[in-house]
């Protein structure tokens, strides 16, 4: 009962990862792709953390920490870059 | 006890991810850029906070860590969606037909 519930959340999950991929890809504009990536990242750290839940490896949840880190500079940077330039 | 925390853990995993799921279907629907960063940052905010909870209820012993990463995510996500958002706005970006007000270009004096 409770793994299958992972499972759907899990299915859900790759749902919203595809369906921000498809903005990330099409994107009319650079601000509608780093929006979608944002919107990526996030999803990947809840993937992360499913991961960690189904493997039973606490590690992973390291993993996501510093993966929201970096996404977080990494979108903090491109929006400055959009602002003004480097 | 012992066997209600984990339903309650599906249960806020499944919640989470249908809100996973609402804002990248914001992403792909809405019609122009502001109103996806609504749907692509607030949703998943939420939909990672429900999902983070719930994997709680189920490993107790990763509480605290989860709530590390529940907390930064709350603290980095609003703030790096309200510095995309001045960057298109400056950068001019165009915005949807059906746009009333914008508080922003008031402000500053253009137009």
């Amino acid at each position: 009962m409770i793994e299958f519930l992972v499972y759907v959340a899990a299915a859900l999950t790759g749902i919203a990862f595809l369906l921000a991929l498809y903005r990330f890809l099409k994107g009319p504009s650079a601000a509608d792709r780093v929006v979608a990536f944002d919107a990526l990242t996030i999803i990947s750290i809840t993937a992360i953390v499913l991961t960690a839940l189904t493997e039973g490896r606490g590690i992973y949840l390291d993993v996501a920490l510093v993966y929201a880190l970096l996404s977080f500079l990494g979108v903090i940077v491109i929006a400055r870059y959009m602002e003004r330039g480097l | 006890m012992d066997t209600l925390l984990p339903i309650l853990g599906g249960l806020l995993l499944v919640g989470g991810a249908a809100f996973l799921l609402l804002g990248g279907l914001g992403l792909v629907r809405m019609p122009d850029l502001f109103n996806r960063i609504q749907a692509g940052t607030k949703a998943t905010t939420l939909g990672t906070l429900l999902t983070l909870s719930g994997v709680a209820c189920l490993q107790p012993a990763w509480g605290l860590k989860l709530l590390l990463i529940g907390l930064f995510i709350l603290y980095t996500n609003p703030l790096s969606s309200q510095v995309l958002a001045r960057a298109a706005h400056r950068a001019g970006t165009e915005k949807s037909s059906k746009t009333m007000v914008d508080r922003l270009a008031e402000d500053t004096g253009e137009k």
